[in-house]
């Protein structure tokens, strides 16, 4: 190709990519400035697991048989439960979630028998220490009541 | 006096990576230079190695599954399907028909958003970076919508033995449908943009070429394979899943430069969307899940091999079986690696500015070739 043919297509070819950012610049604004704006999360959003506890009852659902821990790829639950004077079944003393190891799969989720644990919708999660994401899972839903 | 000219003294030594920003990950590559020109090349891997493999010895069968969506982050559905159907066949667990096509539908929204990814950043690379911001804007649908039924956004462990954790909901048959009307209307779009671009052309025309002869000498798959006229796709060639239901073609380019490979992966959007509108048009009614699926998957003794087309191309997984509960070796065959491996040879004697567009064109993701 010639010299000036060369020149000629290229700026054709410019001229008609600017033409496409041309128009972006009167399209509607996808993105959001996040900290003061957010936008919803999906219902199954995964965050970092968390006890149920049982309506009626107030109590927790977990019937404390570990299944969890033993699941968990990355080992990062560790219960510790004990029956209490008089009582028939197990209570959960602490609840260990180490967050800093959790891949967030699930397959606690999908293994407890009792339908116990669930994911969070807490995605807002920084922290200046490591031991901050050693989670004590009693105590979190404790605090939240 | 005669001065004579030490080619040794002359040379440069050039590290591209570990912190390179387009080889988009920790690769390391040593360039020999001789001026501009690379007179070798050699890629230094394992800054992000993490024993997949190993792990895959230690963990139950269902334990290694969360393992998948990390080998190759950006294709992680194909990697999930790939490994399930592995330990499906050394079992004999077969899904429902619906979970068969609802895999297909999210592998090929995962291989969408792995291309558009790989667009935008490919001609981030080359030096214009609004294409980047559309192709993100675009993949940001899909994300939404793999999310809205996997629950994550990037490392899905969505497919369990025997089926899919989840049946999609009619939100996200519809929302798919909306995002694959919308990305047609944005293709022409990219065309316009990068693809009749004379300045792109002009860096890629030419440029990284691998022979058929060297392609097939070094095991390249995927798009940089049938960039180079071969025509092979797992898809097609060992069909597995609900593939040979739907129509779909191999789009083939023989230029075997990058501006092939580039054509390839846009031509094969066009495609991957065609199989999922043809997916969605039967998708079957019926559980997700198969009825009988035990607690503790262990299968019996022996080994299998099972493949499948990643974004990147032929994904296998080897497994070999002692009848216990974890496996006794699970080999993964990664299309990167061997991507990777014809660098060496096609980037010798070229520009060092060719090799970012080289290196580019292969669509190499770090963690898959290390893993
Ligand atoms: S989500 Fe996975 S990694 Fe996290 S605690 Fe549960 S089983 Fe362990
Ligand atoms: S599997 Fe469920 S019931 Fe069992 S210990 Fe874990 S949370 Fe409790």
């Amino acid at each position: 190709m010639s010299y000036f043919g060369e020149i000629y297509t290229g700026a054709v070819s410019l001229i008609a990519g600017l033409g496409v950012t041309g128009k972006a610049l009167f399209q509607p604004t996808v993105t959001v400035q996040y900290p003061w704006e957010t936008i919803d999360i999906t219902p199954t959003f995964r965050g970092h697991i968390e006890l149920v506890t049982d309506e009626e009852t107030g109590n927790f659902k977990c019937i404390c048989c570990g299944l969890c821990q033993l699941n968990c790829p990355s080992h990062c639950i560790s219960i510790k439960s004990s029956k209490p004077e008089g009582a028939k079944k197990k209570a959960l003393d602490s609840y260990m979630l180490n967050f800093t190891t959790c891949s967030l799969c699930g397959t606690c989720v999908e293994g407890c028998p009792a339908d116990a644990i669930k994911f969070s919708d807490d995605y807002n999660l920084a922290g200046f220490s490591r031991e901050e994401f050693y989670f004590d899972l009693v105590k979190r839903a404790r605090e939240e009541k | 006096m005669k001065i004579e000219r030490n080619l040794e003294e002359h040379s440069l030594y050039l590290n591209m990576g570990p912190q390179h920003p387009s080889t988009h990950g920790v690769l390391r590559v040593i360039l020999k230079l001789d001026g501009e020109y690379i007179e070798e090349a050699e890629p230094v891997l394992g800054y992000i190695h993490r024993m997949h493999e190993k792990m895959g010895e230690n963990r139950t069968y269902a334990q290694y599954l969360p393992n998948m969506g990390r080998v190759d982050y950006l294709s992680a559905l194909s990697y999930n399907q790939c490994y399930v159907g592995a330990v499906e066949r050394l079992t004999g667990i077969a899904p429902p028909p619906r979970a068969e096509y609802i895999r297909v539908i999210t592998t090929e929204l995962n291989r969408l958003s792995s291309h558009l990814l790989w667009f935008g950043a490919y001609v981030l690379d080359l030096g214009g970076f609004t294409p980047f911001l559309y192709s993100f804007d675009d993949r940001e649908h899909i994300l939404d919508l793999l999310e809205s039924i996997t629950g994550s956004r990037l490392t899905y462990c969505y497919f369990r033995f025997g089926g899919v954790s989840k049946d999609i909901t009619d939100d996200f048959i519809t929302g798919t449908r909306a995002f694959i009307k919308r990305l047609r209307m944005h293709l022409p779009m990219y065309e316009t943009l990068v693809t009749k671009n004379v300045i792109f052309i002009n860096r890629v025309k030419e440029v990284g070429i691998i022979t058929p002869e060297a392609a097939r000498r070094y095991g390249v798959t995927g798009p940089a394979l049938r960039g180079s006229g071969i025509k092979y796709d797992v898809r097609k060639n060992e069909p597995y899943s609900i593939y040979p239901e739907v129509d779909f073609d191999i789009p083939v380019q023989d230029g075997c430069d990058a501006l092939s490979r580039y054509i390839v992966r846009m031509l094969e959007m066009e495609q991957s969307m065609r199989i999922i509108e043809q997916a969605l048009d039967k998708l079957p009614e019926g559980p997700v899940m198969a009825p009988k699926v035990p607690k503790k998957v262990k299968p019996p003794k022996g080994d299998c091999y099972f493949a499948v087309e990643t974004a990147r191309g032929d994904f296998g997984i080897y497994i070999v079986s002692d009848g216990t509960e974890t496996a006794y070796r699970i080999k993964l065959r990664t299309p990167g690696f061997s991507n990777l491996s014809i660098f060496a040879e096609i980037s010798r004697g070229t520009l060092l500015q060719d090799a970012i567009s080289t290196m580019g064109s292969l669509d190499l993701v770090i963690p898959e070739i290390d893993r």
